[in-house]
C-alpha cells in the first residue's frame, strides 16, 4: 500500500554505509548514506540527517522506531525546517519521555503508578542510598532509554553499584543522555501495553492490548494480542487509563503505555513510548487498522476515523523476534554474520515478516541484532500458533546464529500455552540455561530416521555418474542398509528399509534444498538440513533445534570406536569472547593475580556490555586485547596460568 | 593327519599338508598381517590396520586383492626364519571399486616389520602401479611405513626408486593420491611428494626427511615429530600436504568424497554427478557481496559456496598461502577446479607460495580434463625483498606458465580488482580464457589510482582531482570491456546460470598446444 511504501521510504531515508552496501531495502525511492557504522555517527548523528532530509526535499519524516524516533531534539530541528514529524508533537515526547516527569503526569492523570522513588541519581553512592529506601529489589535504568537498554535489576547493595556503573555507561553509548532511574521492582509481573491513537483535535482511543512478557534481559522476544490474562473489566479499565494519559499531554499520534500487571491483575503504569512499537503488527492483525497510515492522517491534521466501539478484536495474532544471537548462551548473545542463504517462510498464509535485510546482507557489531519480526496471525490463539510453528519450521537463515531454537521452543511450551506467563518465564522454565529441545524416544526415532535416510540418498547419489560407461555394472545399490547414528552420548544403530520398514520416512530429497518437507510415519515435518559432510555429520533442524547426528556405515562405526578422542583445549585458562564486539575496558595487566568470578575485561556488542570474569584464580599470563579493538567469536582476549 | 582322506588334494611331501591347507593357512596368516598383538597396538596408537582401511575405503566387497602370498627375499640377518616370514610381506595392494568406479590401492601394514619397505613391497606396488596405467584408473596409496627395509639394505632404496618411477610416469596420466596415515620418513617421503594429492591424518601422521634425533645431533635444533612433519606443518606452514583430517576413519570417507570429483584417467571426462541444484540458479546474495569500498575485504569463499553446486566445495590446501583459494567443485554436476583470489588475506595478491598452489592445482585440472573457473580479485603481486630474494619471479611465473598453457575450458569471472601483471596472469582473455566475464565492480587497470596518478602527474598538484579523473576512466569493466578483453558485464547474481551454459558448450573444447618433448615449466 501507499502508506507502507511511504513508512519505509521515510524510514529508511536515513541510511548509512554499512546499510547502503547491503542494497537491502527495496522498497526504498530513494537512500542517502547518513555517515559510517557506528551508529553515533549515522543514524544518532542528527546533523547528517537532517542533510539528507534537506537533500532529498522530504516533507516528512517518520522516525521508525529505536535511533532518533523519541528525541524531542530531533522533533524540535524538524519542525524549525518546516519538517513534519510523523509522531507526537514535541511536549509529548518530551514529558514522556523522562520519566520522572511522565510518572508525575500519569498520577496526575489518576494512572496507577508502580510504588517508587522518582529522581536522578549522581553517584553509586546515591543509588544505594535510594536503593535502600525503595527496598530491594530495585531497577536501575536509563531516564532516556526505552525498552530494556540500560536497566539491571539490583539485590542488593554491590549489585546496586554495578548495576549504576554499567547502566549509566550503556545509557551514555546508546543515548548520549547519562542519567538514570531507580525504582521498586515488582518480582513476576506481566508486562502489558496498550497501543493508543490520539488526533489533535483531541481524540483518544485505546487498540487494546499487547502481551509482551517472554523477555530476555528485559527485552522483549514473544508479543501477542489479545494477552490470554485480561478479563474485559481489566482491558477496559487499563484502556481508559491509557486514554486519559495520552490526554493529559495532548497526545496525537499512535503511542503506547506499558504497564505491569501482576498476578492480581492490579496494574501499574510503566512508560508511555511515543512512537511506533516494534510489536505493533500484532495489533494491526487484531483490529484491522494500518497505525502508520494512522498516523500520517493524524500528522496531516485529520481527525481520528475511528470510534472506540468500532475496534474490534478479531482473532490471534503472535509476534516473534527473530534476532541474530546464540540463545544458548544467556537465552541470547549477539552473533554476527553474513546471511549466506535467508528465506522468509511468505509461502505460508497468515504470516508477515518485517525485515529489512535479505540474502547476503551483514549482520554486524553495530547494530541490535534483530533479524525480522515474524507475526502470524489465526482466528484463535492455537491456530495463530500452530501457524508461528509452520513459519519458524519454513524459516531458513544460514550464515549467522539465531533465535529460532528458543523462539519455537516459547511458543510449544505448556505453560506458554496455557498462558501462565510472566517476564521470568525463561528463568524460570530453564533454570540452567536455555538447551535446545529435548528429545523424547519418539522424536529421536523420527530425527535418527531422517538423518539416515538423507544420509542414503546422498550415498545412493554418489553412484550416479552420468555417461560414465567406467562405471562397475554390479553397483552396490541395495535396499537394505545397516547403518549407526551418534547422537550426543548415545550410539543407535538402525536397520532402514528404504522402502518401507518401522520408521517410514518420505519426502522429494533434494539434496540442494535447505527445506526438508518429510513425511515420517505419516506425519508431515518440515525439517532443514543445515550441513552435511563426508565424515557422515548431518545436522539437521529439527522442532527448531539444530541437531548433529553422525550417520555411520555399521564397518565404519565399528572402526570409529578405535579412534581416539581429541584432548580439549583447557578452557580454564584461557578466556576468549563469547560473541564478536568490541573491547571497551581491560581490567587487568599480565601479573596480576585474578579471583574466581573476577571481571577480567568487557566487551560491548550490538550496545550491550558485558562483564567477562575468571573462571578460576590464577595469576595473568598474558593478554591479547587491548581496550577499542574489535574482536570476534571466540578471538583469545586473555590467558591465565 | 586329515590330509588323506582328501582324493582330491594333492598331497605335499614337506609337512604334510595338502595344496589347499596351505593356501587357507597362508591366507589366513596375511589377513592378520603382524599378528593380533601387533594389530591391537595399532589400534592403541588410534590407527586402523591396513586391511581395515582398505576395506573402509572401497565399496563393500569391492577390494580385489592380489600378491597375497608374496613374501619378502631376505636371507641375512635371521630374516629367512619362518617366525619373520609374512605372507603378503608389509603392504596390502590391490583394485576395487569407489561408488562402482575403478580405484587401485596400496596399504602399508605397520604390523609387518613396521610397514617397512622390502623389495617384494616394492614389487606389490609397482605391479598395482602399472595395471592402473594400462587400464586407466587412480592409485591411492596409505601410508604407513617405518621406512626402508634396513636389513634388506640397497633392495629396499631400488624398491624406492621403482615406485618413485612408476610415480612419475604415472603423473597425468592417472591421478595418484597419497594418504599419509602414520609415519613416513626418509626417501619414502618422495613418493607422496610426486603424487597429486597428499592429504594427512592429524595427529597421527608424520613425513620428514629426517627425524628429530638426526636434526637435534645436526643442527642442534629442539623440534619434536609434531612439529617437525606433522599434519599442522605440513598443511600451513611447508605446503606438502593438501589437507588433514581428524583420523583415520574420517580421512577414508573424505578419499571416498574426494575421488567422487576426479575422472578415472587423462582419457576419461570430468565426471558428471546427478545435480538436484538447479542449473539456472539466481544467486541474489552475490549482488551485494563485493564491497563499494575497494580497500575494504570480503570472503571469496562466499562467492563459491554460493555458486557452486549445493555449496558443495573440497578445497585443497585451505590453511596454506590462504590468499588464493584452489579446490574441486561441481557445476551442473560436473567437476570443476576453482581458483580464486581471496581478498580477506593480504587483499588476496599474489604472492610466492599462492603462486605455487595455484599453478600446481591449475596443471592438475588441465591434465585430467577438469574445466577451471577462475575468480579474480588481485592488487597484483606482493612487493619487497622478501619476495624478491625469494624468487616471486620464478614462483610467480608458474602461475602464468600453468593457466596459459591449459587447454580445458577456461571460465574467468573478475570480481573486483585484476590489476598489473597479475590480471595478466589470473587466467585472463590473452592467456586463451574461452570465457571472460566481468562482474559491474570490476576494475582492470595496471594499478590502483593512487598510485597511478602519483606516476602520471608526478610533481603536479590537483593529485586528488587527476585521481578522480583516473577512476572515472579506469576504476570500472569498460576499459576491458570495449577491447574485449571481457566478453560480457554481468550481473553477479546471473554468474552461475551463465558459467553452467558455458561448460556445456565448452564440453567439446578441443585445443592442443605445439608438439613438444616436454614443455619446460620454469621450477
Amino acid at each position: 500500500s501507499q502508506t507502507w511504501l511511504l513508512f519505509h521510504h521515510e524510514q529508511y531515508n536515513s541510511q548509512c554505509d554499512q546499510d547502503l552496501s547491503e542494497n537491502g531495502h527495496q522498497v526504498c525511492n530513494e537512500a542517502v548514506c547518513v555517515g559510517p557504522a557506528p551508529t553515533s555517527k549515522s543514524y544518532l548523528n542528527m546533523d547528517a540527517i537532517m542533510d539528507a532530509i534537506r537533500s532529498t526535499g522530504a516533507q516528512a519524516v517518520h522516525p521508525g522506531y529505536g535511533f532518533l524516533s523519541e528525541n524531542k531534539e530531533f522533533a524540535k530541528r524538524l519542525a524549525a525546517e518546516g519538517v513534519t514529524f510523523i509522531g507526537p508533537d514535541t511536549h509529548a515526547i518530551m514529558a514522556m519521555g523522562d520519566k520522572i516527569e511522565s510518572k508525575l503526569i500519569a498520577k496526575a492523570a489518576k494512572v496507577n503508578t508502580i510504588p517508587g522513588f522518582d529522581g536522578v541519581v549522581e553517584t553509586a553512592d546515591d543509588a544505594v542510598k535510594i536503593a535502600q529506601q525503595i527496598g530491594y529489589p530495585v531497577m536501575i535504568k536509563a531516564s532516556a532509554g526505552g525498552g530494556g537498554k540500560g536497566m539491571r535489576i539490583a539485590w542488593n547493595d554491590e549489585e546496586t553499584r554495578e548495576g549504576f556503573r554499567f547502566s549509566s555507561q550503556e545509557a551514555a553509548s546508546s543515548f548520549g543522555d547519562d542519567r538514570l532511574l531507580i525504582e521498586k521492582y515488582i518480582d513476576n509481573p506481566r508486562h502489558i501495553e496498550i497501543q493508543v491513537l490520539a488526533d489533535k483535535h483531541g481524540n483518544a482511543l485505546w487498540l487494546n492490548e499487547r502481551e509482551c512478557s517472554i523477555q530476555r534481559r528485559n527485552q522483549k522476544v514473544v508479543e501477542e494480542a489479545p494477552s490470554t490474562f485480561l478479563d474485559s473489566v481489566t482491558r477496559r479499565a487499563m484502556g481508559e487509563q491509557a486514554v486519559q494519559l495520552a490526554k493529559a499531554v495532548q497526545y496525537s499520534s499512535a503511542g503506547t503505555v506499558e504497564f505491569l500487571v501482576d498476578s492480581k491483575k492490579n496494574f501499574y503504569f510503566l512508560e508511555m513510548n511515543t512512537r511506533l512499537q516494534v510489536e505493533h503488527p500484532i495489533t494491526e492483525c487484531i483490529t484491522g487498522l494500518d497505525l502508520v497510515e494512522q498516523m500520517i492522517r493524524v500528522a496531516k491534521g485529520y481527525k481520528l476515523l475511528h470510534k472506540q466501539e468500532d475496534i474490534p478484536i478479531n482473532g490471534w495474532a503472535i509476534e516473534s523476534r527473530v534476532y541474530a544471537e546464540d540463545p544458548y548462551k544467556s537465552f541470547g548473545l549477539p552473533s554476527i554474520g553474513r546471511l549466506s542463504q535467508y528465506q522468509e517462510p511468505l509461502n505460508l498464509s497468515n504470516v508477515r515478516v518485517d525485515s529489512g535485510i535479505q540474502e547476503g546482507s551483514d549482520i554486524s557489531i553495530y547494530y541490535d541484532p534483530m533479524i525480522s519480526k515474524l507475526v502470524t496471525y489465526g482466528a484463535t490463539r492455537a491456530e495463530a500458533l500452530s501457524k508461528m510453528e509452520d513459519a519458524l519450521d519454513n524459516y531458513v537463515i544460514r550464515g549467522v546464529t539465531h533465535n529460532i531454537p528458543l523462539l519455537r521452543e516459547i511458543i510449544t511450551h505448556p505453560r506458554f500455552i496455557s498462558g501462565d506467563i510472566s517476564t521470568n518465564f525463561l528463568p524460570e522454565v530453564y533454570p540452567d540455561g536455555f538447551k535446545g529441545h529435548q528429545l523424547e524416544v519418539g522424536n529421536r526415532r523420527e530425527l535418527l530416521a531422517s538423518a539416515a535416510a538423507l544420509y542414503i540418498t546422498a550415498q545412493l547419489r554418489s553412484q550416479k555418474v552420468l555417461g560414465n560407461l567406467r562405471v562397475s555394472s554390479t553397483p552396490v545399490e541395495c535396499t537394505h542398509w545397516e547403518l549407526c547414528a551418534e547422537l550426543g552420548e548415545g550410539l543407535y544403530s538402525m536397520e532402514v528399509e528404504v522402502d518401507g520398514g518401522k520408521v517410514e520416512v518420505s519426502g522429494q530429497w533434494n539434496l540442494a534444498s535447505t527445506l526438508l518437507p518429510l513425511t515420517i510415519n505419516g506425519t508431515d515435518r518440515m525439517l532443514q538440513c543445515l550441513s552435511r559432510d563426508a565424515s557422515g555429520q548431518i545436522v539437521l533442524q529439527y522442532l527448531g533445534t539444530s541437531f548433529k547426528v553422525r550417520v555411520l556405515s555399521k564397518l565404519a562405526a565399528e572402526l570409529n570406536s578405535y579412534m581416539p578422542e581429541k584432548v580439549a583445549e583447557d578452557t580454564s585458562s584461557i578466556l576468549r569472547s563469547p560473541m564478536p564486539g568490541s573491547v571497551v575496558a581491560v581490567s587487568v595487566k599480565p601479573g596480576d593475580t585474578v579471583a574466581e568470578g573476577q571481571e577480567i575485561c568487557v566487551i560491548e556488542a550490538m550496545k550491550m556490555q558485558n562483564s567477562l570474569t575468571a573462571a578460576k584464580q590464577a595469576k595473568v599470563k598474558k593478554v591479547h586485547c587491548k581496550p577499542g579493538e574489535t574482536v570476534g567469536e571466540g578471538d583469545l582476549l586473555v590467558e591465565l596460568e | 593327519h586329515p590330509a588323506f582322506l582328501l582324493p582330491d588334494c594333492r598331497r605335499y611331501s614337506v609337512g604334510h599338508l595338502s595344496v589347499k591347507e596351505r593356501i587357507d593357512m597362508k591366507r589366513k596368516a596375511a589377513l592378520v598381517g603382524g599378528g593380533q598383538k601387533r594389530i591391537d597396538a595399532q589400534h592403541k596408537r588410534g590407527k586402523l590396520t591396513a586391511r581395515e582401511r582398505v576395506e573402509l575405503l572401497l565399496d563393500p566387497e569391492s577390494f580385489v586383492e592380489s600378491d597375497m602370498f608374496v613374501e619378502h627375499r631376505c636371507s641375512d640377518f635371521g630374516m629367512e626364519q619362518d617366525r619373520n616370514k609374512f605372507p603378503g610381506d608389509s603392504v596390502v595392494t590391490g583394485r576395487g571399486r569407489i561408488n562402482g568406479r575403478l580405484v587401485y590401492v596400496f596399504s602399508q601394514d605397520f604390523t609387518v616389520f613396521g610397514g617397512s619397505l622390502s623389495g617384494a613391497h616394492a614389487q606389490k606396488i609397482c605391479k598395482i602401479m602399472d595395471q592402473a596405467m594400462t587400464v586407466g584408473a587412480p592409485v591411492i596409496g596409505l601410508n604407513d611405513s617405518g621406512g626402508a627395509r634396513i636389513q634388506e639394505g640397497v633392495e629396499s632404496l631400488a624398491g624406492y626408486a621403482d615406485i618413485f618411477l612408476r610415480n612419475v610416469l604415472a603423473s597425468g596420466v592417472v591421478p595418484q593420491i597419497s594418504l599419509i596415515m602414520g609415519p613416513c620418513a626418509g626417501g619414502a617421503v618422495y613418493s607422496p611428494a610426486l603424487t597429486d594429492f597428499t592429504f594427512m591424518v592429524k595427529d597421527t601422521s608424520y613425513l620428514f626427511i629426517t627425524g628429530p634425533d638426526v636434526v637435534k645431533s645436526v643442527t642442534n635444533e629442539d623440534v619434536t615429530q609434531e612439529e617437525l612433519g606433522g599434519a599442522k606443518t605440513h598443511t600451513t606452514v611447508s605446503g606438502v600436504a593438501h589437507h588433514a583430517f581428524e583420523n583415520d576413519v574420517d580421512a577414508l570417507l573424505n578419499m571416498r568424497e574426494f575421488f567422487n570429483f576426479l575422472p578415472l584417467s587423462n582419457q576419461d571426462p570430468s565426471p558428471i554427478r546427478a545435480c538436484h541444484d538447479p542449473s539456472d540458479r539466481l544467486v541474489t546474495s552475490l549482488d551485494t557481496i563485493v564491497p563499494f569500498e575497494t580497500t575494504k575485504a570480503y570472503d571469496m569463499l562466499d562467492i563459491i559456496h554460493a555458486i557452486v553446486d549445493e555449496r558443495d566445495f573440497f578445497e585443497i590446501m585451505p590453511s596454506y598461502a590462504k590468499n588464493i583459494v584452489v579446490g574441486f567443485a561441481r557445476m551442473n554436476g560436473r567437476t570443476v577446479g576453482i581458483v580464486g583470489n581471496q581478498p580477506k588475506v593480504a587483499s588476496g595478491c599474489l604472492d610466492i607460495n599462492s603462486s605455487v598452489k595455484g599453478a600446481r592445482f591449475v596443471r592438475f585440472c588441465d591434465a585430467f580434463n577438469i574445466p577451471i573457473i577462475t575468480f579474480v580479485d588481485v592488487p597484483g603481486f606482493l612487493p619487497g625483498t622478501a619476495q624478491e630474494y625469494g624468487g616471486i619471479i620464478r614462483h610467480g611465473a608458474k602461475l602464468l606458465y600453468a593457466f596459459a598453457e591449459a587447454t580445458v575450458p577456461k571460465i574467468t569471472i573478475i570480481t573486483r580488482k585484476a590489476y598489473g601483471g597479475a590480471y595478466d596472469v589470473m587466467s585472463s582473455k590473452h592467456l586463451r580464457g574461452d570465457v571472460n566475464y566481468a562482474w559491474p565492480s570490476a576494475e582492470v587497470a595496471v594499478m590502483g589510482a593512487k598510485g597511478a596518478v602519483q606516476i602520471i602527474f608526478r610533481g603536479k598538484e590537483n593529485q586528488a582531482e587527476a585521481e578522480a579523473e583516473y577512476v572515472e576512466k579506469f576504476a570500472n569493466p569498460f576499459p576491458a570491456a570495449v577491447r574485449g578483453f571481457v566478453d560480457d558485464i554481468i550481473e553477479p547474481a546471473t554468474t552461475r546460470k551463465k558459467i553452467c551454459r558455458d561448460l556445456e558448450v565448452l564440453a567439446s573444447k578441443k585445443q592442443v598446444n605445439p608438439w613438444k618433448k616436454h614443455a619446460n615449466i620454469p621450477l
